[in-house]
């Protein structure tokens, strides 16, 4: 509607109620999420607690190069793509997948059934999750272990193994999510549109033939922005969930940069080394967001923004 | 007649496969309940793989007569309720004045809140922010720091806009304010996008428990998830041997088993018992935030 031309005053009276109405989530917006940003500017300060949000003397670049140029640089950069990496590469085609089986279904209430049990570990939380997976794997009592030695295999240590880490994280992680991520195909492939089908069994066409030529092309739009969106959240891997699952054991493969800055900010309290850690994710993940963007935007004619 | 044999196979593989899903998803969880109900004998001869065995509430006495436990189960009802009505309310005032076409400041305000999706100050400059409001170790940092989400404001909003604008107009020809249209109207016409979006910050409390790491030392004030870390994944034995208690005395290792398996359902019991009530929503939810997402 145009507002063009009213005068500002009558406006506010006009809209006073509106205003009124935001004014408690602009509060919320302004103190939770405007007041964090200037804080950045620690990362190139030295910064010692208690000195408020503003203080501490001006260090520059220090921290990011003392970060940059650490022993973990590499390790942790490489942890956190590949944990991000690896649940996408492989788990993106599961829920497709299994959203083409649910659609086929006959059976009204097996499809109900199926559809309830597997949305059901979405809602779990990543502390049961966490806790179930160390306690199947758990060397002494865990039902993995007791399987392998009743079939005369030898008993993994798995939680304590690096080399068992992205193996763990990822397969649990298809597990818990492939159900909830069919919903959104499951939608896609019940708008598409059903005359092609019929014109396609006019023509002979079976039903592998049909899902191959017909379903997949269809959702492919689907699909690519959804593998797009999930480039733009790389940097973002589920803190909770390598947080819960890790140890020092395991650093090697699973650290990644937001466990690390939690360890050294909120553990050790190096405000300000964490924050150009932190800062540094933020940069990356941006220029993912970005970057995924204006591919979209190529490949699809569609864009994030 | 070849085509048909076809098909035939393909409908077997499609059950197959289904069946696979669902057993892969329900086993560890039917796991965990039937070892939860299980005698410490069958458990420590392991012999339970599906169903209990020798069934027994044994473990569930042990557990239940932790004071720790209904403790963190208080805590994390209050943040869930109090938490939940705290986010419909806000989220409810945050889209209605987005969603009204001619509200002069509606571009600004879109931009002012959809500009924290993509920057934002990060952890550690939030925690301080936290800390000195005076939020650390008190209920409120449980819910304040998590008082709107953006993306549910988006998908409220757009379900506001989808109300046809003339009802709005003949009710404020009626004399009805903002707020009134706002209550009487706009809420009630979208009573299935709320409960979608009830449940989602629902279960977000429930499950939450990073804010709690972060910003609740004290014991008396965390919830059922820190709890549950130091019983299932810190193994806490100071903790299991607590809830063990003297009186199985028999097997230590087997029957903290146990108390780690009870500990998973009693507090995964409240979402098992309400969503397939609310499950129907989800499809609902997820395709709202799918089109304007």
């Amino acid at each position: 509607m145009d507002n063009k031309g009213i005068p500002l005053g009558k406006l506010l009276r006009r809209d006073k109620a509106l205003i009124l109405m935001f004014l408690p989530i602009f509060l919320y917006y302004f103190i939770f999420c405007y007041l964090p940003m200037p804080g950045i500017l620690i990362a190139f300060k030295n910064y010692t607690p208690g000195q408020g949000i503003f203080g501490g003397d001006w260090v520059g670049f220090k921290w990011l190069l003392q970060f940059v140029n650490s022993r973990y640089f590499w390790r942790l950069l490489r942890n956190t793509f590949l944990l991000a990496f690896y649940p996408l590469v492989i788990g993106f085609g599961v829920p497709i997948l299994f959203a083409i089986c649910v659609v086929e279904l006959k059976n009204g209430l097996f499809k109900r059934f199926a559809q309830t049990v597997t949305y059901l570990p979405h809602f779990i939380s990543t502390v049961v999750i966490a806790g179930m997976i160390i306690n199947f794997l758990s060397p002494t009592d865990g039902i993995v272990n007791t399987l392998l030695a009743s079939l005369g295999m030898e008993r993994i240590n798995f939680m304590m193994a690096p080399e068992w880490f992205r193996t763990i994280f990822t397969a649990s992680g298809i597990w818990q999510s492939f159900g909830f991520s069919s919903i959104i195909y499951i939608a896609a492939i019940m708008g598409i549109d059903q005359e092609m089908y019929e014109s396609g069994r006019i023509d002979g066409v079976n039903k592998f033939q049909e899902v191959w030529h017909l379903t997949l092309p269809s959702l492919k739009p689907t699909i690519v922005i959804l593998l797009l969106l999930s480039i733009g959240s790389i940097m973002s891997v589920n803190f909770e969930k390598v947080y819960l699952l890790y140890n020092g054991a395991t650093y090697e493969t699973a650290d990644v940069i937001s466990t690390y800055v939690y360890r050294q900010g909120i553990e050790s309290q190096n405000f300000g080394f964490a924050t150009a850690v932190g800062l540094f994710n933020s940069v990356i993940s941006f220029a993912l967001v970005f970057f995924a963007n204006r591919l979209s935007r190529r490949v699809n004619d569609m864009s994030l923004w | 007649m070849q085509k048909s044999r076809i098909d035939q196979s393909f409908y077997v593989l499609v059950y197959a496969l289904t069946l696979l899903a669902v057993v892969i998803t329900l086993y560890p969880f039917l796991y965990v309940v039937s070892v939860s109900l299980s005698s410490v004998e069958a458990i420590d001869k392991k012999l339970v793989t599906l169903f209990p065995v020798d069934f027994s509430l044994s473990g569930y006495r042990m557990v239940l007569q932790y004071p720790d436990l209904w403790r963190a189960y208080y805590n994390t009802i209050w943040y869930t309720v109090v938490g939940t009505v705290f986010n419909i309310v806000a989220t409810c005032l945050a889209a209605y004045p987005l969603s009204r076409k001619r509200f002069f400041l509606r571009r600004k305000l879109n931009f002012y809140i959809a500009f924290t999706m993509y920057f934002s100050g990060g952890l550690i400059p939030l925690y301080m922010v936290i800390t000195e409001l005076g939020l650390y170790n008190t209920r409120w940092a449980m819910v304040l720091p998590v008082l709107v989400s953006t993306f549910n404001v988006m998908i409220l909003r757009s379900a506001f806009e989808n109300i046809p604008n003339e009802i709005f107009e003949s009710a404020s020809m009626d004399g009805a304010r903002e707020f009134t249209l706002l209550f009487r109207l706009a809420i009630p016409l979208t009573k299935p996008t709320l409960a979608v979006l009830t449940l989602y910050y629902a279960v977000a409390h429930w499950n939450d428990f990073f804010n709690a790491l972060l910003y609740l030392g004290k014991q008396e004030l965390q919830p059922l998830q820190i709890f549950l870390r130091r019983v299932l994944i810190m193994a806490s034995p100071e903790v299991l041997q607590k809830m063990g208690g003297e009186t199985a005395a028999t097997s230590l290792a087997v029957s903290t088993l146990q108390v780690r398996y009870v500990a998973i359902v009693v507090s995964i019991l409240p979402i098992i018992t309400i969503y397939p009530f609310i499950q129907k929503y989800f499809v609902k939810g997820i395709t709202l935030g799918a089109v304007k997402g």
